[in-house]
């Protein structure tokens, strides 16, 4: 299974496997990881999954849809590193991944 | 203060469902709701965004399902409380009363929580000193445009609010408009007209831009951006108008004395009822083993929890079970004449 590190604003990490198919926000409410809210639940309409993905990983992701982009325009402190979790779907391919997330998500 | 028989908390898809199930069973109802209109994440969030897992309904949009609910609640002409947020929850012998942040109160037996994540509130901007001039200077929507008749205003946001407020604000005066990217996201015919104002220097574009710091003690004089690159710019600003949408904040719910695990209350499946007997919780807010987070949920929800408000309500009479389709009292509180 990929094991996904999540990265807390203050630098503490927390590596967990996630099954493949799910998504980095799924693996971290699943996890009890604190820092991505997921108010909507995953329905792209609410930006609180906000996380920063490094320059290295970054463009190994599928690209972002314009709907995405827009959410992160309501994001907390958005970047040019920034995702919405919900959106990065976990594969074999993604095994390592490290994400940083947010300070808070509202 | 208003009685009623239960007092229902959000008007999102399983409120006003909650509503229509209480309605059938000759209950009456008051709902509050922190936003502006009928309809929840559904008419907030997404719309025109299609569902297609509501049963016997293939397809419709969030603002399609608000308005069948409202129909489909029209018979028991309940009140809405709208622009309102419940404050605070006290027992007074066998009632509920509750009062909003409007101070309008409410006693009823019985409580329904349809409040999905929590209330919506603008978000705000991130830089602690934005509280300072919060209300003054910084403003999350707009009462009265009076207020920025000949000023510099700073407006942050990309989408349709931030791009409504420029174009309208740029008769009275010079807009600076803000961005963190090139592209805004907002109706093609607002996108031009913005263009032409930037043309005639009414307003001005800075992207991809983001708020770096404000600017003044007790009075704000300006703020100063910076973009990606860390190239900064001053900006000199009378008021700062942020649009960045909403977000769910549980708010006051947590203080009324109720279990909350997670942002969610645990409720008993039978009915539906909170650790406080006669406050229920339905829809997103609540969690039980298994729960989903499902609109179709919420309706099932919504219907076991209106009956168990029935013995509060109505301690003297027994309920008694009925189907839409056959009953003659059912049919005449829906105003169906046969």
């Amino acid at each position: 299974m990929p094991k996904i590190t999540y990265i807390s604003h203050d630098g503490k990490k927390n590596i967990v496997e996630v099954p493949l198919g799910l998504t980095v926000m799924e693996g971290a409410i699943q996890n009890n990881i604190q820092g991505i809210d997921a108010d909507c639940g995953g329905s792209m309409a609410c930006a609180t999954c906000h996380v920063y993905v490094p320059e290295n990983w970054f463009h190994k992701l599928e690209k972002m849809q314009d709907a995405e982009q827009d959410m992160l325009d309501m994001a907390y402190e958005p970047n040019k590193n920034s995702r919405l979790s919900c959106q990065i779907t976990v594969s074999d391919q993604l095994d390592g991944l490290e994400i940083t997330m947010p300070i808070k998500q509202t | 203060m208003v009685k009623t028989d239960a007092i229902i908390i959000g008007a999102g898809p399983t409120g006003l469902f909650a509503v229509h199930q209480l309605g059938i069973i000759g209950l009456k109802c008051e709902v509050i709701d922190n936003l502006n209109r009928a309809g929840g994440q559904c008419i907030e969030l997404y719309p025109d965004k299609p569902i297609y897992d509501i049963p016997g309904i293939p397809e419709c949009t969030g603002e399609e399902l608000t308005n069948g609910l409202l129909k489909q609640i029209e018979p028991f002409k309940n009140n809405f409380h709208l622009n309102q947020r419940v404050e605070e929850v006290k027992q007074e012998k066998n009632s509920w009363v509750v009062k909003t942040n409007k101070g309008n109160l409410f006693s009823a037996p019985n409580i329904i929580i349809a409040g999905g994540v929590g209330s919506f509130e603008p978000r705000k901007l991130s830089l602690k000193e934005a509280e300072k001039f919060e209300g003054n200077q910084i403003f999350y929507s707009v009462t009265n445009k009076d207020l920025f008749k000949n000023k510099k205003i700073s407006i942050f946001g990309g989408g349709d609010s931030a791009l409504d407020w420029a174009l309208e604000l740029s008769k009275l005066n010079e807009i600076t408009l803000i961005h963190r990217r090139n592209d805004f996201r907002g109706a093609t015919h607002t996108l031009s007209k913005i263009k032409e104002k930037e043309q005639e220097g009414k307003i001005i574009i800075k992207t991809p831009y983001s708020l770096k710091s404000i600017n003044g003690d007790k009075t704000m004089t300006g703020i100063e951006i910076e973009n990606e690159d860390g190239k900064l710019e001053k900006i000199k600003s009378d008021y700062i108008l942020s649009f960045f949408g909403l977000v769910m904040k549980l708010g006051p719910i947590a203080d009324w004395g109720l279990n909350i695990s997670n942002k969610t209350i645990p409720v008993d499946t039978k009915s539906f009822q909170t650790n406080k007997e006669g406050i229920f919780a339905v829809g997103d807010i609540c969690t039980y083993p298994g729960k989903l987070k499902l609109i179709l949920s919420g309706f099932h929800e919504s219907a076991l929890a209106a009956r168990a408000c029935f013995k509060r309500a109505k301690p003297n009479e027994t309920y008694k079970f009925e189907f839409t389709t056959a009953s003659k009292s059912i049919h005449g509180r829906l105003g169906i004449i046969k």
